[in-house]
């Protein structure tokens, strides 16, 4: 299919390029940005005056729910929501049911994913076998099968000498390992250890947990070479740890959650079920200790770190409601507010949802590493166009996403957010388009 | 984010449900404690009722075992002539998989007047007050570790009953704080009414520093959380926590914090010994002084039903 993309502003956060062009598009690939060829025949022409023409984003954390908890999400339904959050790479955990410790599960996942061409699925597999932290998965056989590293999801490994030799022996292969660093026994409350829980009587998640988890990652990082990334920090301590260590040049990579970006424990109000989360949300000072970490680098990437869960399972006390959010449709508002509240440059905020990521990927992404993430001549055409000036308000009922729970639902926010994705564009084809387009 | 209005209080500022008695504003608390003190002649008199909830309907969810306040509250109940009806949950509809939810809507269309609920889990009766039909006032029997705010009221008015004013008072609640709904609501209707100077007493592991941002002072050595005291509140020790990582043992727990005649010399000669019920002796408080001239123990419990009947007049009479 080919496609104009007509009139819009074209920023490509890799290289800086900021300025209004024309984008054509011809069998899944960028052919020009700026001059159009005289004799291109666009199929579709989007209009995209007012818009900025981004790279497609790229989020390194997002859960389908399948297989296994369909009743929570479905890959169309979720894929058609990253597509509609301009969303067009996601990473997803493997804790599925069953988890994804087989190649089979694996190549199921991508290939539907193809089908669908909604959104490109690059899955991790599981580090060890269904999650137990006690037997290595067939890694070699999982990397063929599609997956881009290796990770526990939520489950941490208990015995650091499995850990060890995990670790050993996805560095002998050149895999990179996720981790979540939380120290599986001081990890077992509901919210962070602090002055709300306290007064709230919700059992607490000291920073310890992070920091432990993170003190032992980083010194098998240093003793085993392993690449490692880690998911979701949650505290300034955590984030003062990995500074460290990447001024010592260890291989490590790491994100942030739009939810620990933007919230607090102060959210929790009356035990508000939406703003139970993993990792739990913490005080203000980690909030802007991550904002700032963000901004200079430190942290890489800006994850959605979506989590759809269905509405009984929310529906309970706060200690009992399953964790997590709903967050593709709001990862590039999100990322656009925390952007303008802190001042950066448009391309330093895209950035950290699209070339960053890509960069944190690395060698996985194989031919794509290239030029995912970036708006380039013959490179890939993945893109999200949308409008900067727009705000809008959500409406937990309105997206698209089988998950409808949200801490960031007008009703309790009163916010507006800005930013509205117009169109996407997934390997040269349209995978969603704004109702008004 | 907003600030939403703290879902105890109507539009009026009127109490609704009695949630926590965190946010709730000292007038309200005193009109809780002066309407208690009128019903504190009831049981006194030979027939002991009034007509206050007359056809009300009182349901006593209990999520969680307990027998000494679901009693005192059906005794409340049934004084003000309610109809009481009780609900061992803990044995019948969730044991058979029936959200808590779904329990509440159920009972709900039995034209439930008012829920006392006990939950193992914090904040429990927020969502039940929540969901419940807008006519339907929510008390909080004790919510996991969060609030058991009719035992912080009845804690205050046993402490005005005895010592008149809040505002010169140093009070020392020891043991077992961080898993004590109790201590939270006493320590929020103690600041509330006045108090200057509380004191949670225990090892790190029962009162991690954390509780400062409570207004308390949080004091590890028993005898400088006891010195000069005029309220001296001991906490019950749950069995499971007598031994394993918390605590070595009960025995280490008493020889510590335990409440003895020669602990109590520290306090004020008038200091009055309170516990929230059932004591344990010997682990958190000697026989001797749970049975002697300063304890107010049985005292705490006949206000305790004057006061659950204040809670549950004042709620009827208020609109959402």
């Amino acid at each position: 299919m080919k496609i104009l993309i007509q009139g819009g502003r074209v920023i490509n956060p890799a290289t800086g390029r900021d300025e209004r062009a024309d984008v054509a598009i011809a069998t899944g690939r960028i052919l020009t940005i700026g001059a159009v060829p005289a004799d291109f025949a666009p199929q579709r022409v989007i209009d995209a005056a007012g818009c900025i023409v981004a790279p497609g984003l790229v989020d390194l954390a997002a859960r389908l729910r399948e297989p296994g908890h369909e009743h929570e999400g479905m890959l169309e339904s979720e894929l058609n929501a990253a597509a509609a959050g301009g969303v067009t790479s996601l990473v997803c955990p493997p804790d599925t049911d069953p988890t994804l410790d087989e190649p089979g599960l694996v190549e199921m996942l991508k290939f539907r994913a193809r089908k669908l061409s909604l959104c490109r699925l690059f899955p991790l597999g599981a580090l060890t076998r269904g999650l137990a932290g006690e037997t290595l998965t067939e890694m070699a056989e999982l990397t063929e099968a599609g997956c881009v590293g290796f990770s526990q999801a939520e489950v941490p490994i208990i015995d650091t000498l499995v850990l060890q030799r995990a670790l050993q022996y996805a560095a002998t292969f050149g895999y990179s390992t996720w981790l979540r660093p939380q120290d599986g026994w001081l990890g077992k409350g509901v919210a962070a250890s602090g002055a709300v829980a306290t007064r709230l009587g919700l059992s607490g998640v000291p920073v310890a947990a992070e920091t432990v988890a993170l003190l032992t990652i980083i010194e098998l990082v240093r003793t085993t070479g392993a690449r490692v990334h880690l998911c979701r920090l949650s505290s300034a301590a955590g984030v003062a740890l990995l500074r460290a260590a990447k001024a010592e040049g260890l291989p490590i990579t790491a994100d942030v959650s739009i939810n620990s970006l933007h919230l607090t424990d102060v959210d929790i109000g009356f035990f508000n079920p939406a703003m139970r989360l993993t990792p739990p949300l913490r005080q203000g000072a980690d909030r802007d200790a991550l904002r700032a970490a963000l901004a200079d680098g430190t942290l890489d990437a800006l994850v959605s770190d979506h989590t759809p869960v269905e509405g009984d399972a929310k529906t309970l006390p706060f200690g009992e409601a399953e964790p997590g959010a709903t967050g593709l449709e709001l990862l590039l508002s999100l990322a656009l507010k925390w952007g303008a509240d802190s001042g950066l440059p448009i391309t330093t905020t895209l950035a950290r949802v699209t070339s960053d990521p890509v960069r944190v990927l690395g060698d996985a992404l194989g031919s794509l590493a290239s030029s995912a993430g970036q708006l380039l001549a013959g490179g890939v055409a993945d893109v999200c166009v949308f409008d900067p000036d727009v705000t809008w308000t959500v409406q937990p009922g309105g997206l698209i996403s089988q998950g409808k729970h949200t801490p960031f639902a007008f009703e309790s926010t009163g916010t507006a957010l800005p930013g509205r994705v117009r169109a996407t564009v997934v390997a040269g084809t349209v995978a969603y388009a704004a109702p008004s387009t | 984010m907003l600030n939403k209005r703290n879902p105890q209080l109507n539009r009026h500022g009127e109490l609704i449900h009695l949630l926590s008695i965190e946010g709730l504003p000292r007038d309200v608390l005193t009109h809780i404690l002066d309407t208690a003190g009128t019903f504190l002649s009831v049981n006194d008199r030979e027939v002991k009722k009034v007509p206050l909830l007359r056809g009300k309907s009182v349901f006593n969810l209990f999520f969680e075992n307990s027998t000494r306040t679901r009693t005192t509250f059906e005794i409340a109940a049934k004084r003000l002539s309610a109809d009481v009806i009780n609900l061992d949950i803990a044995k019948s509809s969730a044991s058979k998989g029936e959200s808590l939810l779904d329990t509440i809507a159920n009972l709900s269309a039995m034209h439930a007047d008012m829920f006392v609920v006990r939950h193992g889990e914090s904040g429990a009766p927020y969502l039940i007050a929540q969901h419940c039909a807008p006519h339907v006032h929510v008390v909080n029997a004790g919510d996991g570790r969060h609030a058991h705010p009719t035992q912080g009221l009845l804690d205050a008015y046993t402490i005005r009953h005895f010592k008149q004013d809040f505002t010169q008072l140093s009070v020392a609640i020891v043991g077992d704080i961080v898993h004590s709904r109790v201590a939270r609501s006493d320590i929020h209707a103690l600041t509330t009414l006045g108090v200057p100077d509380i004191r949670a007493v225990g090892p790190k592991t029962l009162v991690p520093g954390d509780f400062k941002g409570m207004g308390v002072r949080v004091c590890h050595s028993m005898e400088e959380g006891i010195r000069g005291a005029d309220v001296v509140i001991m906490l019950r020790l749950q069995n499971e926590r007598m031994s394993g990582a918390m605590l070595p043992s009960a025995g280490e727990f008493f020889k510590n914090y335990g409440l003895t005649d020669a602990k109590l010399a520290l306090a004020k000669p008038d200091a009055i010994v309170m516990h929230p019920g059932p004591i344990n002796r010997g682990v958190e408080i000697d026989s001797a002084v749970a049975d002697g001239s300063h304890s107010v123990i049985l005292p705490q419990v006949t206000f305790g039903i004057a006061v659950r009947m204040a809670v549950m007049s004042i709620l009827a009479g208020n609109e959402a």
